[in-house]
């Protein structure tokens, strides 16, 4: 009976530490999805801003919640042909904008001009002869947008805000 | 001194409790109530456009935005595409790959990938996938499992697949 107490002691230690860390992952939970997150966008799509081989940036996400995008923007968005893959592309146009675009860089210099529905915003790669974007799957929903990107934190060389 | 120390204890607790109750919402479920008579009967099937307090109020898991994979039937939460701060309730009725006979110009539409088609329960007067077309994915916020009140119609929502064309 005398070594109830002290395991009683270590089971409540057990618990008061699993708490913390439970509290701790819900802070960081909280601060992921609402305040800031960090993403690593890789691809040519963003080239010069961003780098082929990949660029670790920062992203906030209080300005896509109160609808504060606009064009000239980075944004990191939900892609709208894969759910789970998150891009990083330019706002060229927001709703009730006419976008003026070219369709295929490198083949010709057709333009076309679209103006952008409601609810929706018009995204386009830096690199317009290597992205897959809005000029191929159209205008998408402002509610996939994910946050703003506008600090790079890797390479260090880049090290800095993005504009 | 002692009730600055009880009230800011007081205050990390709440701001505890906060936080957790938060992250549970947004990862594993959350209860909402559903407003309108878009999914009628399977939610709100005696509401009045008056009474705002008879509102069906169900459990939205989470789980499903893991892999984002639905099956057809599934009632799911969405941002709206017109409106990113508005977020509607409807069935998915058709997936990625789908065929889907579009209502009012009598030709077959292919679902593009990484969308679903969207349509309430109640045909009259629902604004959905047959007013702004197939809506990707990515919007949606949750899954729809089961109705918790009122108390009388609490049970498990059903994966229902609608007829060609007709309602309920």
């Amino acid at each position: 009976m005398r070594n109830l107490p002290p395991f009683l002691m270590i089971v409540k230690e057990g618990l008061d530490k699993t708490l913390t860390v439970a509290k701790f992952l819900c802070a960081l939970h909280v601060t992921n999805t609402y305040l800031c997150t960090s993403v690593m966008a890789q691809g040519p799509s963003m080239l010069p801003t961003f780098n082929l081989t990949g660029d670790l940036l920062l992203a906030e996400r209080i300005s896509a919640r109160f609808g504060r995008v606009g064009p000239g923007d980075i944004v990191i968005i939900r892609s709208p042909e894969n759910p789970r893959k998150i891009v990083a592309k330019r706002v060229k146009g927001v709703e009730g904008d006419s976008v003026t675009y070219v369709v295929e860089p490198k083949s010709s210099d057709r333009c076309e001009t679209v103006v952008v529905p409601k609810g929706h915003v018009w995204i386009e790669g830096d690199n317009i002869y290597d992205s897959n974007d809005s000029r191929k799957f159209g205008a998408v929903p402002y509610g996939l947008i994910q946050g703003k990107v506008f600090w790079r934190i890797w390479p260090r060389e880049g090290f800095g805000s993005v504009r | 001194m002692g009730t600055q120390n009880f009230l800011w204890t007081f205050a990390k607790n709440y701001f505890t409790v906060g936080l957790v109750a938060l992250t549970i919402s947004d990862r594993y479920a959350s209860i909402v109530p559903v407003r309108g008579v878009s999914m009628s009967p399977t939610f709100n099937p005696h509401h009045s456009t008056l009474m705002g307090s008879n509102d069906d109020y169900v459990l939205v898991e989470k789980f499903c935005l893991e892999k984002y994979k639905f099956s057809p039937g599934d009632v799911v939460v969405f941002c709206s595409p017109t409106d990113h701060r508005e977020k509607h309730v409807k069935r998915i009725t058709a997936l990625p790959g789908d065929w889907i006979s579009s209502p009012y110009s009598h030709d077959a539409l292919k679902i593009p990938e990484g969308h679903c088609w969207v349509e309430g329960d109640n045909f009259a007067s629902s604004l959905d996938s047959r007013s702004y077309g197939p809506i990707p994915l990515g919007l949606v916020r949750g899954r729809v499992t089961h109705v918790v009140w009122p108390p009388q119609r609490v049970g498990k929502v059903e994966r229902r697949i609608p007829q060609d064309g007709l309602p309920f």
